[in-house]
């Protein structure tokens, strides 16, 4: 019988279907929307035909209380998702809507350590939607347009209010918004940096979550990181839920 | 039954907002303690503690009052209760733990300071807590730089009483601090106007120490696979040592220990054997902050000690009691009190040394260093710690959080994806 992954997140809602022999059947990802625990419930359908529905991601002790039969932290779901795609994986890169993390695994696979970002949106893929919204830019043309431009703006500010508003005096400045577009971009890097220097990082390295997704950015990643071998999953969105389901595959009894 | 309204008001307390303070405290303890399944029973004592935290106790602060006697505040483990108990006060401990009293405490203080400090300040000038409101003296201590310059900002609103910690532990300062330790006693005759005998200081010192022993009775039995006793309800039960009777204190504590060491014979436990065993190590954890605990134990690992000052801090070594005259006695306290390893000493190296004992001790998986936002000396002493614990294989995670609900989502996170990595 089939194993459903559901990784309820702050900003999408990714389910993974698994087939007894580990094989994917179905994949959804959806905006959370304002009441993501019956997004999440919508999305898992028709319950019967799963042996276990595992939930990860912020919401995944409501899920636990409502339909879930049982859950896993976002951490060891991304690090089996991640392994399972990627079986030279010994660190993950996470970026996701509201955190960023960075985990370290042992050659087994195993979680040896692992990282988060303090309770603050900086790095984050929420950061980067401000951002992109105050460069009047889509998610999909900030690469794009940091690309095309040069120059070495920083931004200074760590906090998202204040760094949204120094996006805006910079534009009032007259700054290249492909410029200013670099400067935000760079500064997620630099958030990332840190977090991976304070853990350590092993090759390979796999990138998830939704920022992995943005056209163009891992690749703006690698090279700003010099991270030259930086693993992206064909949809990044998806690993935390494919780890839950997968989780719930390696559960022992029916 | 006594008019417990008429009595908060007679202690010039708001009790608009201090009705608020009480309407919130049972819902937080029903979630917190009574749904834990299979609490030893002895624990009615101390759930009933906490339902009357305002009012039995605090009537029996009054009673005391009454008759002329006076009570003294204390918002660290350094302060020797058995002087002011000589002296013929009540001491009873301060510390505030909770979110409701850190915007008050935010008028007069930088938000970015360690909460324990805001709350304490902001219970007092909230006039919400009967504890503040029944003390005729404050006693701080000159430990980390927040509480020694908050002393100042308090002591505009009711008398303190300052007690000079040294920062470091070589002879002199013991010296020091045992001079210290007779000031603290002058102080207290003054206080309430009786002289401190050898006797009584005598009875009061093997008092603390059978209130210690009791602590560390409970402790042990921690020990135990499974566990037979949450790390939440011996939480709550060294917090409230702090205030309560110290007599009846013994009592129901002895008699938890006594049940706890049945169900060990038993093979009874709050959590399944094998559960995955954290020892907490840090910041002082006041009552009601039962924020981590609750954290850990909610993701099914069960907290086995506390490296802190509501933790072993607070109980471990007793004070000699083969002094005979004033002079002894002192020594033997100034000598107690300087045993305990807290972050503002340096160097430090009795604390590390404590928590690889604990660790094996309390056969800990794990360890979670607890530290309250801006307590730096904590903060700071992590990197030493760590590098121990690391060395030895022992996992560790830091934990740095106010009283705030806001992180606790991922705060649980964290805590489960540590847990995680235990089982
Ligand atoms: S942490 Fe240090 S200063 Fe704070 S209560 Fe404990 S001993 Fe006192
Ligand atoms: S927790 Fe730290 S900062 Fe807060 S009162 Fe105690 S020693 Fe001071």
């Amino acid at each position: 019988m089939a194993v459903l992954g559901i990784d309820i997140g702050s900003r999408t809602i990714a389910t993974v279907v698994l087939n007894g022999r580990g094989e994917m059947q179905s994949a959804a990802v959806a905006d959370s929307g304002p009441r993501p625990l019956e997004q999440a419930r919508g999305m898992t359908g028709d319950r019967h035909i799963f042996r276990r529905i595992v939930a990860t991601g912020y919401g995944r002790h409501g899920a636990r209380a409502g339909f879930a039969t049982g859950l896993v932290t976002e951490i060891k779901a991304h690090a089996l998702g991640a392994r399972h795609l990627f079986p030279a994986c010994r660190t993950v890169l996470d970026i996701g809507g509201q955190d960023s993390k960075v985990i370290r695994l042992d050659e087994a696979g195993r979680v040896a350590d692992f990282i988060m970002n303090d309770r603050c949106a900086a790095g984050t893929g929420k950061f980067l939607e401000i951002m992109a919204r105050g460069l009047g830019l889509s998610l999909n043309e900030i690469v794009a347009a940091a690309e095309a431009a040069d120059g070495d703006i920083t931004l200074n500010s760590m906090c998202t209010v204040f760094a949204e508003s120094e996006v805006v005096s910079l534009l009032a400045d007259d700054r290249p918004v492909g410029a200013v577009a670099r400067a935000v971009l760079n500064s997620i890097c630099d958030r990332t940096l840190n977090l991976l220097h304070r853990l350590g990082t092993e090759p390979a390295v796999v990138f998830t979550g939704g920022v992995a997704a943005v056209p163009g950015l891992s690749a703006y990643f690698a090279r700003r990181m010099n991270l030259p071998d930086l693993l992206v999953p064909e949809r990044p969105q998806l690993v935390g839920a494919l780890g839950a389901a997968l989780y719930g595959l390696k559960q022992p009894g029916a | 039954m006594t008019d417990y309204r008429r009595m908060w008001s007679d202690l010039n307390m708001d009790l608009e907002k201090h009705d608020q303070l009480m309407n919130a405290l049972p819902l937080v303890y029903e979630d917190v303690f009574l749904r834990q399944a299979g609490r030893p029973r002895a624990m009615d004592y101390f759930d009933s503690v906490v339902a009357e935290i305002h009012s039995e106790r605090i009537a029996e602060l009054q009673a005391h009052k009454n008759q002329g006697g006076k009570i003294c505040g204390a918002f660290c483990v350094f302060v020797p209760v058995e002087i002011a108990r000589a002296a013929g006060a009540i001491a009873v401990g301060l510390c505030g733990g909770s979110q409701f009293w850190v915007p008050d405490g935010e008028k007069v203080l930088p938000r970015n300071l360690c909460p324990l400090i805001k709350a304490s300040v902001g219970a007092r000038l909230s006039g919400t807590c009967p504890y503040f409101q029944s003390c005729d003296l404050l006693i701080g201590e000159t430990t980390c730089d927040g509480k020694k310059k908050a002393w100042e900002v308090l002591n505009e609103y009711a008398p303190v009483y300052v007690m000079d910690l040294p920062q470091m532990k070589r002879p002199r300062d013991l010296a020091a601090w045992r001079e210290e330790t007779g000031l603290f006693l002058d102080k207290m005759e003054e206080l309430t106007g009786q002289r401190v005998t050898a006797e009584k200081l005598a009875v009061e010192i093997r008092r603390q120490n059978r209130l210690r022993r009791a602590l560390e009775r409970l402790y042990r039995a921690r020990q135990a696979d499974p566990v037979p006793v949450s790390g939440k309800d011996a939480l709550l039960v060294t917090q409230v040592g702090f205030y309560d009777d110290p007599d009846r204190f013994i009592e129901r504590t002895e008699a938890l220990a006594a049940e706890a060491e049945e169900r060990i014979a038993a093979g009874e436990g709050v959590f399944g054997a094998g559960a995955p065993r954290i020892l907490v190590t840090g910041t002082p954890m006041a009552i009601p902050n039962w924020k981590l605990h609750h954290i850990i134990e909610s993701a099914g690992a069960a907290v086995v000690g506390e490296e802190t000052c509501t933790g072993t801090r607070f109980f471990a070594h007793q004070v000699d009691e083969g002094g005979v005259t004033l002079e002894e006695q002192l020594q033997a306290l100034a000598e107690r009190y300087l045993k305990i390893n807290c972050s503002c000493f340096t160097p430090n190296p009795g604390r590390i040394e404590d928590i690889l004992r604990l660790v094996g001790e309390t056969r800990a998986d794990g360890v979670v260093y607890y530290n309250l936002q801006f307590c730096h000396g904590y903060a700071v002493e992590y990197h030493a710690v760590e590098k121990a614990l690391k060395e030895r294989g022992i996992p560790v995670m830091k934990v740095e959080t106010d009283y705030g609900e806001e992180d606790t989502g991922q705060l649980s996170t964290r805590v489960e994806a540590f847990i995680e990595m235990l089982r």
